[in-house]
């Protein structure tokens, strides 16, 4: 790769919620910008900016990562997602962001979307977690309105109903 | 929130159902609209400003030469170009106090704004800040509130004289006689830090001037009350017309915080004037943590007067008041928001209060959830353990006792307020049982026979809903609230509208962060109009030149519930009412014999005689000329709404703060690590009878998050200072905040339900209770564990422990020295040591004394000039690991005894902070070379200080040996030392050496 | 909180990597998992002239086990070492701290390697690397060196590799038989640095102890044959050589005070579970 200079922008291209997409960025142009500033993706929201809210959490390739400690020029050739993928091409709410509105899980709403990202991720590498293992997974995200355990309750809920789901996929009656 | 919780509701009616969110989808989809989420103008500048690394300083000079040079800077603002276009920003009581928004010249704490840099985007506004060049001469700083009230304290404002702001002396009844005749009294000082709930999203002001019209047009989020719009127009000079200012979609918390970012609107209209362009800002959370908002701290003397049996006949309290640099509008309100329930929900008839409001070197306060109860509640609840204990009784026998009797609401306290209805008795009865009180004092007496250290705390607590407006004016002598004229109310605004096909919109004042005001609304419409919450669309944007709104609206002080419904309660049932009249021509029933059901408007006996909700509706705007005689076309009812029950302060100084006031018992049990001192809250109980319940799923999560916010308050929040007025806790590092696996479990009593008589729907407010209760609840567990009466919050285990540990284990007989450090007055580094030069005295003398030597031992040092005899200025990269920056170091050279010592003391100034301090060097002769010993005192300000400070002992110590070693390096390598292990072990032993 | 401008260079090899810092030395910024380093540089903090990001270069990339040796490569994260399927039976010390570090959303990013070089004094690898003896590989474009771990941190956020070196390996030795390994900490929060930090290695009467966030990097003990009196007699002696420091998250003497107490306690836990 050849070396960006300061100052100027360079090309950036990516697969943000399974599209396609280009915009440009310095080199020190921070990838939560870059989403909500150059591409318009302003779901994902900016809450510390070091790392330690949460509220930026998307998942890059797949891994959940916080948007306000990468580059732009990081996720060049990656792919991004973000809380504006999750519900499904025809609008419904995925299991999780239904379980939240289901428990009353979020006020605000600023913290959601680092929430959702977080707990997609967590739940897919732990299809039956325990109450403790979600508030571990939890504790790189802080809310401020809800005291956490509607979310706590939101994510056992939705991990059960993932389970029946998959349950039903792999024993169709 | 359980989906199948059973509640008690009228049938078929949506008030009081756990009704799901009509805010949810967007949020949930990551398509809110909060300000920053906005299309924005293409020529909008986005602002960033730079903040005093000061605690106090004068402003010598501001030079922005540099920073205007640089490409896409627009302009760099400072207080001197505000002043011309603004007026010192008002409070509630006359003072000589010139604030602004920005230091005009003397900052008077940490993160005050000194300047604003306006860029193409908000990367080159901070390029700009590094580049702005400011001159300060620092002055003293006090922290304490009650140490500024002394004679030797340095004055923030020398035009007001004092640091004592305001001080009032309130006696209700006769608390001297009480105090004479009692048989007991018992007298306690309590302490309540600063602390704040640090929304998710932070400040955020779009301003933008409008030449033509004059008129400054702002979108931001704040959050009421409006009365203090009218501070800002007076601040800017301007008409309150001529200031526009609206409200988003979405605000992402604020839990009264965003009441205080009114002086950035202040600030952000000037720049959009003076730049010509939209200004945006966005408060980053480095700026958030130092400078946004904190709640006062607090010291308290209180005075219990009591008899036998507990029974209190009066109380006295002496409160010194920390609203930090300045005050801002309404401060100091939440001292004076609480004073009706001086006496909490206690029969106490004497009452004597004495509030010195104190100005200090820190951040200005502003509302934070709980506004001034957290620190009322937190004395009189300790006093009532105290007087349990004085007297060998049960502390919950003593609380039954004292609180006001069933049957007696509405209820008087001494200081005014109207206590409207509760039975507090069967609320704690209710919460003794359904907490499992019992099962806790088992739990408590098996883990103290194990040698735990177990505690039981208690703390109830009256909550207010809905201030009146006049509380503020409380503080003013009687005289000058005659000359002021009356101040009372509380008015709430909104507007029911039908329009041509039936559909029903709802617009408010309430100005919500994610309370979930639009679903209540809702559910209040649809029940009145006989439809469902998801026909009815509820708008709380806010437009002050298109709204119905007064200076109390706004979200603050829990006034949704009471206040806001009832507006919109009103304004339902009048249009249900012109409707009812419309339709009951064509059913030929009477209006009150029509009923609205499934969206048909009909005959309550005969159901079948019926129309349809929209046609009846749009009959008003297709024919007005078919409506009843005298009728007003359209369907639009707009309400104000007020309660006449807040009346003005009267002339003994009793006021009715609020209008509806709930009841909140809590209990809990704690366990405290012997080794650790961690708190862990092993069992948690809360009661809160708020009236009627309009939502439980709604009123649960308000519940919760007031839970969470108190642990943060009781373990982990604090604002810290140093005594040398550096602030501390500038991250989210330092700034703790409880994540998930910090909560404990809450068991969530429901009690009956005491609904309000002065209130529409008998709603109260339930949103602040646990900050009153959860602090001063687990401080009473805590004192029970460890049989201890100072208890101060947060509980952190470093303090618990230090109240449990026993004397500390001395070093062991064979270790000659211990550097355990000298304990730290705040960001002060003081320190010192001794290292071996392998060349004479006076060679190091001749070193220390040549400006190339020490430009070549400084680690870092780029340039050094001789500035006169003895002084020295100097360019210096400074850091350590990757954290670097450059400074400007002035250092002076002075005692100089020639081959034995040299003292030293300057500054140093860059932006990641300043440093100033002095130090000594000795000189020795030893084995051929020299033995060099130093000490140095140096106070560390700024963002290095805020966000560094963990790192910066060890920061000096490095620096400090590499000076060493590079002096070492520089008076010829090891040649001549006796060996060279032997300094190399010297400085391992000092940490400064690998 | 925006970085101050620096160019880029998304190193796409070792030698890429390893010729850009030895061109830029000082100037340059090794950015792996970028953890600490972006939030210094977005607090500018830190402010460098040019970052060489090692995140793609997949050779670095790689957990193996080797002779007795288990070696991470500069580019692995936390999370992939977590992940590693042998990690409890041959590092159960490293399965026991590595979920104390940060969150499931840091550790995803963030490097063992780039934890070690960042040298917090807090941090729970560092402590690792120095109770466990291992190594860390230094490379730079002119040749590669392997250092100890008490050779390699040398104060806090300080270690003793040149501007010019990328730190590529970490080595941890494959536990032994018969070695009982613990660690616990105690922190404000879940995932917070810790305030005090304690790893042991027990085997026989060989007790190897180390302790974090007290002075400026881990400290290390070994004693042997000590009584149960003798321990706490040693314990206390290790308190005060370090010290302790006051922050407004606790004070000298409570560090101090969780070295005798903590440190007593995992010791018996390294003791007893011994394999």
């Amino acid at each position: 790769m050849p070396l960006l200079k300061r100052g100027t922008l360079h090309p950036i291209s990516l697969v943000v919620d399974g599209v396609e997409v280009t915009g440009h960025a310095e080199p020190r142009m921070l990838l939560v910008d870059f989403l909500r500033r150059v591409l318009g993706a302003t779901g994902t929201h900016v809450g510390c900016e070091h790392g330690i809210c949460g509220a930026c959490t998307i998942r890059l390739d797949g891994e959940p990562a916080r948007a306000c400690l990468l580059l732009a020029v990081q996720a060049d050739g990656r792919r991004v997602d973000t809380v504006e993928g999750l519900a499904s091409a025809d609008g419904a709410l995925s299991v999780l962001q239904d379980a939240f509105h289901r428990h009353f899980a979020l006020q605000c709403g600023f913290c959601t979307p680092g929430m959702l990202m977080t707990l997609q991720g967590f739940l897919e590498d732990n299809p039956d977690p325990t109450k403790d293992q979600v508030r571990a997974a939890l504790s790189g995200n802080i809310c401020r309105c809800t005291g956490y355990s509607e979310i706590v309750d939101a994510t056992l809920d939705a991990a059960a109903r993932l389970r029946n789901q998959d349950q039903a996929a792999t024993n169709p009656t | 929130m359980s989906e199948t919780k059973e509640t008690s509701v009228a049938e078929g009616k949506y008030v009081g159902r756990p009704v799901l969110r009509v805010e949810d989808g967007p949020l949930l989809r990551g398509r809110g609209q909060f300000i920053d989420d906005l299309p924005e103008k293409p020529t909008t500048l986005h602002a960033a400003i730079l903040r005093s690394p000061h605690p106090h300083a004068e402003i010598m000079a501001i030079d922005a030469g540099e920073a205007l040079a640089l490409p896409g800077v627009h302009a760099v603002i400072t207080g001197q170009d505000i002043k011309p276009l603004t007026t010192p920003l008002i409070v509630g009581f006359k003072n000589e106090m010139d604030y602004r928004g920005i230091a005009l010249d003397r900052v008077r704490y940490v993160g005050e704004p000194v300047a604003i840099a306006c860029a193409a985007d908000r990367y080159k506004a901070e390029d700009a800040l590094d580049l702005i060049k400011v001159t300060y001469k620092p002055l003293p700083a006090v922290v304490d509130p009650v140490e500024a009230a002394g004679d030797d304290a340095p004055v923030l404002h020398p035009e007001q004289g004092s640091n004592v702001v305001s001080r009032r002396v309130f006696t209700h009844g006769a608390p001297d006689g009480a105090f004479a005749g009692a048989p007991h009294t018992a007298e306690m000082t309590v302490r309540y830090p600063r602390n704040a709930l640090t929304p998710m999203e932070t400040y955020a002001i779009v301003a933008e001037y409008l030449e033509d019209s004059a008129m400054y047009d702002v979108i931001s989020n704040f959050q009421g009350p409006f009365s203090v719009h009218t501070v800002m127009a007076l601040g800017l000079k301007t008409a309150t017309g001529k200031l526009r200012h609206r409200s988003p979609v979405n605000s992402g918390g604020s839990f009264g915080s965003k009441l205080t970012i009114f002086p950035y609107v202040v600030l952000m209209c000037v720049a959009a004037r003076l730049t010509g362009r939209p200004v945006k800002w966005i408060e980053d959370r480095l700026e958030n943590l130092s400078a946004a908002n904190s709640a006062p701290n607090r010291v308290t003397t209180v005075e219990a007067a009591f008899d036998d049996d507990g029974m209190v006949s009066a109380l006295r309290f002496e409160n010194w008041d920390d609203h930090g640099a300045y005050l801002r509008a309404p401060m100091p309100a939440p001292i004076y928001r609480m004073h009706g329930l001086s006496t909490n929900g206690y029969t106490i008839p004497n009452l004597e209060v004495t509030n010195h409001i104190m100005v200090t070197n820190k951040c200005p306060t502003g509302a934070v959830r709980g506004f001034g109860g957290p620190q009322l509640y937190f004395a009189i609840e300790r006093m009532m353990q105290k007087i349990a204990l004085t007297l060998g009784l049960d502390p919950l026998d003593v609380i039954r006792r004292n609180l006001i009797p069933a049957g007696s609401f509405p209820h008087r306290t001494a200081a005014g307020a109207l206590l409207d209805s509760g039975d507090y008795q069967k609320t704690i009865a209710e919460t003794v049982a359904g907490g499992g009180l019992d099962e806790l004092k088992r739990r408590r007496d098996a883990a103290r026979a194990e040698g735990r250290l177990y505690g039981i705390g208690y703390a109830t607590a009256v909550e207010p809903s809905q201030s009146n407006m006049g509380y503020i004016s409380t503080l003013k002598t009687g005289k000058e609230r005659e000359e002021a004229g009356p101040k009372d109310g509380a008015v709430a605004s909104a507007q029911v509208m039908v329009d041509a096909l039936g559909s029903v919109t709802v617009v408010g004042d309430s100005v919500p962060q994610g309370q979930g005001h639009q679903t209540t609304l809702a559910q209040i419409v649809a029940d009145e109009l006989g439809l469902r919450p998801e026909d009815i669309t509820v708008n709380l944007e806010t437009d002050t030149h298109k709204d119905g709104w007064s200076i109390a609206a706004g979200n603050y002080a829990c006034r949704f519930a009471p206040a806001a419904t009832s507006a919109v309660h009103v304004a339902a049932v009048r249009v249900r009412d012109k409707l009812a009249r419309i339709a009951s021509q064509n059913l030929n029933v009477a209006p009150e014999d029509v009923e609205f059901k499934d969206a048909m408007i009909r005959a309550r006996d005969n159901p079948q005689n019926a129309l349809p909700f929209y046609r009846v509706g749009g009959l008003a705007h297709w024919s007005p000329l078919s409506l009843p005689e005298g009728m007003e076309s359209g369907v639009r009812e707009a309400v104000s709404w007020n309660a006449p029950e807040l009346t003005p302060t009267n002339a003994n100084d009793e006021i009715n703060t609020s209008l509806a006031y709930g009841f909140a018992f809590d209990f809990c049990g704690v366990d405290i690590n012997r080794d650790t001192g961690t708190v862990r809250i092993d069992h948690y109980v809360t009661a809160h009878d708020c009236g009627t319940i309009l939502n439980p799923g709604l009123a649960e999560g308000q519940i919760r998050g007031s839970f969470a916010a108190a642990i943060g308050a009781t373990l982990f929040e604090e604002f810290v200072y140093g005594e040398d007025g550096s602030f501390l806790t500038g991250t989210y590092a330092d700034y703790l905040v409880p994540t998930a696996p910090e909560m404990p479990e809450l068991s969530l009593i429901e009690p009956t339900v005491h609904p309000s008589p002065f209130t529409r729907l008998g709603a109260k407010g339930i949103a602040e209770g646990n900050q009153f209760t959860t602090p001063v609840c687990i401080a009473n567990a805590v004192a029970d564990a460890l049989g201890r009466e100072d208890i101060t919050i947060p509980l952190t285990p470093s303090k618990v422990a230090g109240w449990i540990h026993p004397e500390e284990a001395p070093p062991p007989s064979d270790m000659p020295t211990v550097k355990a450090p000298p304990p730290r007055k705040g960001r002060a580094l003081s320190g010192g040591g001794e290292t071996f030069v392998p060349v004479p005295p006076a060679e190091v003398w001749r070193l220390l004394l040549d400006p190339r030597t020490l430009a070549q031992v400084i680690p870092g040092c780029h340039e050094l000039e001789q500035t006169g005899e003895n002084a020295y200025r100097a360019v210096v990269d400074a850091g350590v690991g990757p954290v670097r920056g450059r400074f400007e170091a002035n250092i002076r050279l002075s005692d100089l005894v020639e081959g034995e010592s040299i003292g030293l003391s300057g500054e140093m100034l860059g932006p990641l902070g300043s440093s100033s301090g002095g130090g000594t060097v000795r000189l020795a002769a030893r084995d051929g070379g020299t033995a060099v010993g130093y000490r140095y005192d140096v106070h560390v300000a700024g963002k290095v200080a805020a966000v560094g400070g963990r790192m910066l002992d060890g920061a000096a110590r490095i620096l400090i040996g590499q000076f060493f070693e590079a002096l070492i390096r520089q008076a010829g390598g090891g040649q001549g030392a006796p060996t060279e292990g032997w300094w190399r072990r010297l400085l391992k032993a000092m940490g400064l050496a690998p | 909180m925006k970085p101050a401008e620096f160019d880029y260079l998304g190193a796409e090899s070792p030698d890429e990597a390893l010729d850009a810092l030895g061109r830029h030395g000082e100037d340059a910024r090794v950015l792996a998992g970028g953890q600490s380093l972006m939030a210094m540089l977005n607090m500018r903090l830190a402010s460098q002239q040019i970052l060489i990001d090692i995140g793609r270069i997949e050779p670095w990339r790689y957990v193996r086990a080797d002779g007795g040796v288990i070696e991470v490569g500069a580019g692995t994260t936390q999370a992939e070492l977590l992940a590693w399927p042998d990690l409890a039976a041959k590092a159960p010390l490293l399965a026991k701290a590595l979920p104390h570090v940060g969150h499931l959303q840091t550790r995803s990013r963030g490097t063992v390697c780039g934890s070690l070089c960042h040298a917090d004094p807090s941090s729970e690898l560092p402590l690792c690397l120095a109770v466990l003896g291992g190594e860390v590989v230094l490379k730079s474009a002119k040749g590669s060196r392997t250092l100890a771990a008490k050779d390699f941190q040398t104060g806090m956020l300080s270690t003793a590799r040149k501007p010019d070196e990328i730190a590529v390996a970490a080595r941890f030795p494959v536990a032994r038989a018969g070695t009982g390994y613990a660690f616990e900490e105690v922190t404000r929060r879940h995932g917070d640095f810790a305030i005090v930090a304690v790893a042991a290695a027990v085997s026989g009467p060989s007790v190897r102890v180390a302790v974090g966030g007290v002075a400026d990097r881990p400290m290390v003990r070994e004693w042997t044959g000590l009584t149960e009196a003798d321990m706490a007699d040693a314990l206390n002696g290790l308190a005060w050589e370090m010290g302790g420091f006051d922050d407004i998250h606790a004070t000298a003497r409570y560090r101090r005070e969780l070295v005798r107490r903590i440190g007593a306690r995992v010791i018996e836990e390294a003791r007893t579970c011994r394999s």
